[in-house]
C-alpha cells in the first residue's frame, strides 16, 4: 500500500462568517509526502482551513490544488481525501470491519478483496482480529485506530486529521503521536494535522504552520518555529518565552539590533555560568516552584518586567536556598537570544 | 445506602397518583370490558359474542379496513415524512424550530374542525376539484371524499406531524461528523442517507410507526366524517353495535379483539426493532 505523494497548494483562501474572518488570505504550499501541522488557538482558522481542504467549507475566495488539480469546487465525496475526526466519527451501527471496508464498498471493490484490504488496514494499526467487534466495545484508543484504518484503507490522495488525539489521556496520546507519525512514514502520504497542542506539533511535524486570527503567522520546521519565532504570538504560543527590552540585558553582542526586543526561552537561563561568553540579567526573586524535572523561578527585573526561568534539577541545591525578595543574577548564552521586533513605543 | 433507598421510596410515593390514575382510568375499564364481553344481552354468561363476531364477514372486513387504513397511512407518512425529517435535520436548529411550528400548528386545531375543513377542500365542488376541472387536469370532479381516499387523506394529515417528530429527533441526534465522514469516504448524498442516516434513525422510524398504529387502529372521527359511511373500520363498527343494537357484550368483544390486534402489532414492531439492531451491524 505505497501511495504516490501529492503536493497541495492553497492560494489566497478567504472565508468569512458575518464580520468574523475565519481565513484571511491564506496561502501555503505543502510538499509531497510532508507531515504539516496547523497549530493555533481555537478560533485561529486552523479547522476552517482543514474543512475547506476536505470540502465541507466553501471558501469565499481563493483556490486549493492537490497534485496540480484544482479541487476548490469539487464535492467532498469526490475528493479522495482520508479524514480522521476529533471524535472518531465511526459508524456505530457497523462492525469494526464494516467500518473499515465502507469506503471500499462505495468504490465497488469485490467483497472478498474488500475484506482482505480492510483486514490488512486493521493489521497496520495493530487491530488484527478486531473486525467482528462492535464500535461500542472498543476503548478510545482503539476507536482512534479504527478511524485511522478507515481513513487510509482506500489509498486516499491526502490525509487530513482534525485534533485526532485530543480526546485521549496523556500517556496514550503520546504513544499515538509516534504511531501516527510511523503510519505516515510507512505510507508516505501528504498529511495535514490540526492541533492546538504545541508539544504534539513539535513532536510530529515536518513543518508547522502557526495560525492566529485567520492568518498563518509562521510556517517553518519545528526547531526554527521554536528557536526563531517571527513574532510575539509565535514566541508565546510555543513554550515559555520571555520577551525583554534589550536594555535590561547586559553583555548583549554588539550586532544585536538596538530597537529590537530580546526573546529568551525560560530554559535558556542559568543561575551560574561556566566561564563561556554570556549575558547577564539582574533582578529580585518573586516566586519559586519545584516542578519535578525542573525548578521554575519568577524574577522581577525592573520597569515592570517579570521573567520566568526554568532551571534544571541539578540546580536544586541553589534553588532551595533562594529566598523571595533576594537579588538574583541570571545568565544565558548569547546564541540563545533571538531578536524579535519590538512592539513598544520607541 | 439508606439515603439511596430513602430517595427511591420518595420516588415511588410521588409515582403513586399516576399509578392509581392509570389503574382506575385504564386497567379497570379493560377488566370491565373483558368481563362484559362474556355476557349476552340477557345477562347470561356465554362465548357467543366471540363466536358470532369471528364467523361474521362484517367483522373480518372491518378488520381489513382498519388494517389497510393504518398500513396505508403509515406508508404515506413514511414516504412523505422521511424526506421532511431529513430536510428539517439538515437545516439549522433555528430554522428547523420555525418549520416545526408550521408542522405542529394543525395539532392545535380541533380534529373535528380540521376534518370538516378537508370536506370543504375535497368535495365535488371543493377547492381541489375546482382546480382540477379549471386547469383541465380532469374533465370531471374526482371522488376525493366520502370514500377510502378521503379517510386516508384526513388520517395522513393528522398523523404526519406525529410521525415526523420522533424521526426528526433521531436524525438530529446523528453526529454531523459521522455524515461528514461518510462523504469524505466517498458516499454520495443518497448513499449516505441509505447506509448511514436511515440505519441510525430506525429507532425513530419505529417509534413513529408505533405512534401511527396506536392512533390509527382506533381512529373514529376522521373515517366517520370523511369516509361518508362507506369506510367502516372496527371503531365505527363498535359505535354502531352500541348505538344501533345496544349490544354491550358484542361491542366489548370487538373492543377486545381490537386491543389484541394493537398488541400484536406492537410486539411485531418491537421485534423488528431488535432484528434491525442485530442485522444492520453485520451488514
Amino acid at each position: 500500500m505505497s501511495l504516490k505523494a501529492l503536493p497541495i497548494s492553497v492560494n489566497g483562501l478567504k472565508k468569512g462568517y458575518g464580520t468574523f474572518l475565519a481565513l484571511d488570505d491564506v496561502s501555503i504550499s505543502i510538499r509531497p509526502g510532508e507531515f504539516l501541522t496547523l497549530l493555533g488557538p481555537s478560533g485561529s482558522g486552523k479547522t476552517t482551513l482543514l474543512m475547506a481542504m476536505a470540502g465541507f467549507v466553501r471558501p469565499d475566495k481563493g483556490s486549493i490544488e492537490i497534485g496540480g488539480r484544482d479541487i476548490t469546487r469539487l464535492p467532498p465525496n469526490k475528493r479522495d481525501i482520508g479524514i480522521v475526526f476529533q471524535n472518531y466519527a465511526l459508524f456505530p451501527h457497523m462492525s469494526v470491519l464494516a467500518n473499515v471496508a465502507y469506503p471500499l464498498r462505495l468504490r465497488n471493490v469485490p467483497r472478498k478483496q474488500a475484506i482482505a484490504q480492510a483486514e490488512a488496514a486493521l493489521a497496520r494499526v495493530k487491530l488484527e482480529g478486531f473486525g467482528d467487534r462492535s464500535i461500542s466495545a472498543l476503548s478510545g484508543g482503539q476507536r482512534q485506530r479504527v478511524a485511522l484504518a478507515r481513513a487510509v484503507v482506500f489509498e486516499p490522495r491526502i490525509m487530513l486529521m482534525d485534533e485526532p488525539l485530543s480526546a485521549l489521556d496523556k500517556n496514550l496520546r503520546e504513544q499515538m503521536q509516534f504511531e501516527i507519525r510511523r503510519l505516515h512514514d510507512d505510507l508516505g502520504i501528504t498529511t495535514i494535522y490540526v492541533t492546538h497542542d504545541q508539544r504534539e506539533a513539535l513532536t510530529m511535524s515536518d513543518r508547522i504552520a502557526v495560525m492566529d486570527r485567520g492568518r498563518i503567522q509562521q510556517l517553518d520546521e519545528p526547531q526554527k518555529i521554536y528557536n526563531r519565532p517571527l513574532n510575539r504570538f509565535v514566541a508565546h504560543f510555543l513554550g515559555e518565552a520571555n520577551i525583554l527590552a534589550s536594555n535590561a540585558i547586559s553583555g548583549l553582542p554588539s550586532g544585536f539590533p538596538a530597537t529590537s526586543d530580546a526573546m529568551i526561552r525560560a530554559e535558556s537561563f542559568d543561575i551560574q555560568h561556566d566561564g563561556k561568553p554570556h549575558v547577564t540579567i539582574k533582578g529580585s526573586l518573586v516566586a519559586k516552584a519545584f516542578r519535578g524535572e525542573n525548578w521554575l523561578i519568577q524574577v522581577d527585573i525592573g520597569e515592570g518586567q517579570h521573567l520566568l526561568a526554568s532551571l534544571p534539577a541539578d540546580r536544586s541545591a541553589q534553588c532551595q536556598e533562594l529566598v523571595v525578595g533576594q537579588n538574583v543574577i541570571l545568565y544565558a548564552s548569547p546564541s540563545q537570544i533571538h531578536a524579535i521586533a519590538s512592539e513598544r513605543p520607541q | 445506602m439508606s439515603e439511596a433507598s430513602g430517595e427511591r421510596r420518595l420516588f415511588i410515593l410521588l409515582a403513586c397518583p399516576a399509578i392509581v390514575l392509570t389503574g382506575f382510568g385504564a386497567i379497570l375499564p379493560i377488566v370491565w370490558i373483558i368481563r362484559q364481553s362474556f355476557f349476552d344481552k340477557a345477562g347470561e354468561l356465554t362465548i357467543a359474542n366471540y363466536g358470532r363476531l369471528l364467523t361474521s364477514d362484517l367483522t373480518w372486513s372491518a378488520f381489513g379496513t382498519t388494517l389497510s387504513l393504518s398500513v396505508m397511512t403509515l406508508a404515506i407518512c413514511t414516504i412523505l415524512g422521511i424526506p421532511l425529517s431529513l430536510a428539517l435535520a439538515s437545516v439549522s436548529r433555528k430554522t428547523a424550530g420555525r418549520l416545526m411550528i408550521l408542522l405542529l400548528l394543525p395539532l392545535w386545531t380541533s380534529i373535528l374542525v380540521r376534518t370538516y375543513g378537508w370536506v370543504v377542500l375535497l368535495r365535488r365542488d371543493g377547492l381541489i376539484n375546482s382546480f382540477f376541472v379549471a386547469t383541465g387536469l380532469s374533465d370531471q370532479p374526482v371522488p376525493l371524499v366520502y370514500n377510502f381516499t378521503g379517510a386516508l387523506i384526513g388520517m395522513v394529515h393528522y398523523m404526519l406531524p406525529l410521525f415526523v417528530l420522533p424521526v426528526y429527533a433521531a436524525m438530529r441526534d446523528i453526529d454531523g461528523n459521522i455524515v461528514r465522514a461518510a462523504a469524505s469516504l466517498g458516499a454520495s448524498f443518497w448513499k449516505c442517507v441509505r447506509t448511514v442516516i436511515l440505519p441510525l434513525s430506525t429507532g425513530g422510524v419505529i417509534s413513529g410507526a408505533t405512534v401511527v398504529f396506536v392512533y390509527t387502529l382506533g381512529f373514529f372521527i376522521t373515517p366517520a366524517v370523511l369516509g361518508g359511511g362507506k369506510v367502516n373500520p372496527i371503531s365505527i363498527r363498535i359505535e354502531r353495535t352500541l348505538s344501533t343494537f345496544q349490544d354491550w357484550g358484542e361491542a366489548s368483544a370487538l373492543g377486545l379483539l381490537l386491543l389484541i390486534l394493537v398488541m400484536l402489532i406492537g410486539a411485531m414492531l418491537v421485534s423488528v426493532r431488535r432484528l434491525l439492531r442485530l442485522g444492520v451491524r453485520n451488514a
